[in-house]
């Protein structure tokens, strides 16, 4: 009985941070994006606009839910919710840390760890081109139709090279589960060059990487290859017909694909939760980093801008000090370090799928099918082989 | 908690069988076909064969099934019309089709040898490892020929799609 409370607690756990940060994904993206064109984004409700998640929340709730008369029902009302639960199962075998032990109990810092965790992942992904597509088709509109089947002809063309990317570091650790693929990746070359797989020999996979990055780009269809949704073009693509919660639903099907999909990119390539250098200086760097923040604000605070700086920035200063005091306690830095590691390596994926978005134009669709074909699926059919070669080889 | 499960997804997967024939739109059946793969990918799973259950999924829930329903929404196929059956049809076709299922069952249960009781989790030799084992050793030579049996398939549809483009 033990197990499934503890199965209960972890997947309570997981649920709740993985929707708070899907809210907040977006209130990041807006800010960063609002930077990037020099505006200041959300601003209006709560402290720098953060309780805007929220209140986007609540607009999206009270708005008027729309059930065209043309639509193809069973279809229309099926599709968002499809996408959503789709999107959101495959986090339960994503690993975010070590095995701990927590007043006794020993866990993994994980849902379930599967056998075939990788492939559990793409067989998640190879199913959920369903939500959008039948999104495209039920609602018995042109544009929602060409935006769908944009949507499947692209994913379908985009998931060789993922696959492709994916299978030369697997050929390196030799496992399908995500928690043994993290621990090959454990250790460090020469005592400072981490292990991971795009440093790894005998094949370092950082071609690898940046082809699955890029194909995750079209696989989530984000900005440059989101012709599925071009609103030149197409209106809004598969959700024009859509409102209120069915819309929000599609939205934040996005979000836990790309939270998911940088998930296995820092899994499979970026060493998971194995910090940058060796334990006895990586568990100081959090503590560092937030101590630094500290200093930022109290320097500020110091010498304020506006008048309101001299009180709320001593309060940022604190709360970075507290963090930075958690992370240096000795019990708790084997659960929390790695933890850290993780998140940061997937924060920064994130941020870079928000400065892509910032800064490239779109595609066009006949360039984005060529792209794959004629350039994406050799170059992953070639980084496959060499590795497969230098394996067999070493 | 095997059987309960096992009961369930033979049930899902029975009746989305049976939905694949009785749907009268494509995107309908295509989408029970779906069910069915999953269903049986669930069942694979309760046999302890995870490789070949996420392998189903992946390849005909999603590969070959996006193909269908991306065709179908390609082709904006409508639901069909039933065309007037025949007469010997609507009477005998029941009769008929029950006693076909039961001499083929007889004759199968007659031919094959008593095979043991199955139970869940009892097949080992599912792991990825040990089936890419016996398809590079024992089983060989159907790999390879399935391998060029979709080779010259995929020549074919390229010399059928260069002909339409010129």
């Amino acid at each position: 009985m033990n197990f499934y409370l503890v199965s209960l607690i972890k997947l309570f756990i997981v649920f709740a941070i993985f929707m708070q940060t899907l809210a907040y994904l977006q209130w990041i993206e807006r800010k960063v994006l609002a930077h990037i064109q020099t505006r200041t984004g959300p601003l209006r409700v709560g402290p720098h606009g953060l309780l805007q998640p929220l209140a986007d929340v609540f607009k999206l709730l009270t708005k008027e839910d729309l059930l065209p008369p043309y639509v193809n029902r069973f279809f229309y009302l099926l599709s968002p919710f499809l996408a959503v639960c789709l999107a959101l199962i495959s986090i339960a075998v994503i690993p975010f840390g070590p095995e701990i032990n927590v007043f006794g109990t020993r866990t993994y810092l994980q849902v379930t760890d599967l056998h075939v965790g990788i492939l559990f992942v793409l067989a998640i992904s190879a199913v959920s081109v369903y939500g959008v597509a039948l999104a495209g088709w039920s609602s018995n509109n042109k544009y929602s139709l060409l935006g769908g089947l944009r949507s499947s002809a692209q994913i379908i063309s985009y998931e060789l090279p993922l696959t492709l990317a994916i299978v030369s570091p697997l050929l390196l650790m030799n496992q399908l589960s995500f928690r043994a693929i993290s621990d090959g990746q454990a250790g460090y070359y020469l005592g400072f060059i981490p292990r991971w797989a795009i440093f790894q020999m005998p094949f370092p996979q950082i071609f690898g990487f940046l082809i699955f990055l890029i194909a995750a780009f079209a696989e989530t269809n984000r900005v440059p290859f989101d012709l599925p949704e071009a609103e030149n073009e197409l209106v809004a693509g598969f959700h024009t017909e859509y409102s209120s919660m069915k819309f929000a639903g599609f939205f934040m099907a996005e979000y836990a694909n790309m939270i998911t999909i940088t998930c296995v990119a820092t899994l499979l390539f970026l060493g998971g939760w194995h910090p940058l250098f060796p334990a006895p200086y990586s568990n100081w760097v959090p503590t560092a980093l937030f101590i630094f923040a500290a200093a930022i604000a109290f320097f500020h605070a110091a010498q304020p801008a506006r008048k309101i700086d001299r009180y709320s920035f001593p309060v940022v200063g604190a709360i970075a000090l507290i963090i930075a005091a958690i992370f240096a306690v000795p019990v708790l830095q084997p659960i929390i370090v790695p933890i850290f590691w993780f998140l940061a390596k997937v924060g920064l994926l994130l941020f870079v799928f928000i400065w892509v978005r910032g800064t490239l134009p779109r595609f066009r669709y006949d360039q984005l099918m060529k792209f794959a074909w004629t350039f994406l699926f050799p170059c992953a059919l070639a980084n496959l082989l060499l590795t497969a070669l230098f394996v067999a080889v070493f | 908690m095997d059987t309960v499960l096992f009961v369930i997804f033979a049930i899902v997967s029975l009746i989305c069988a049976f939905n694949v024939v009785l749907q009268t739109h494509p995107i309908s059946s295509a989408l029970s076909l779906v069910g069915v793969m999953g269903s049986l990918a669930v069942l694979y799973l309760l046999l302890g064969a995870e490789f070949l259950a996420m392998t189903q999924v992946i390849v005909y829930g999603g590969a070959v099934m996006v193909l269908f329903v991306f065709t179908i929404m390609l082709l904006n196929a409508g639901s069909e019309k039933s065309s007037s059956k025949s007469w010997f049809a609507q009477i005998a076709g029941l009769p008929l089709l029950l006693a076909f299922v039961a001499l083929m069952g007889f004759l199968i249960k007659g031919v094959m040898p008593a095979l043991p009781a199955v139970r869940f989790g009892s097949f080992i030799g599912g792991t990825a490892e040990q089936i890419g084992r016996l398809l590079f050793t024992e089983y060989l030579l159907p790999f390879e020929v399935i391998s060029i049996l979709i080779l010259i398939a995929i020549l074919g549809a390229v010399v059928l799609a260069r002909k339409e483009i010129d």
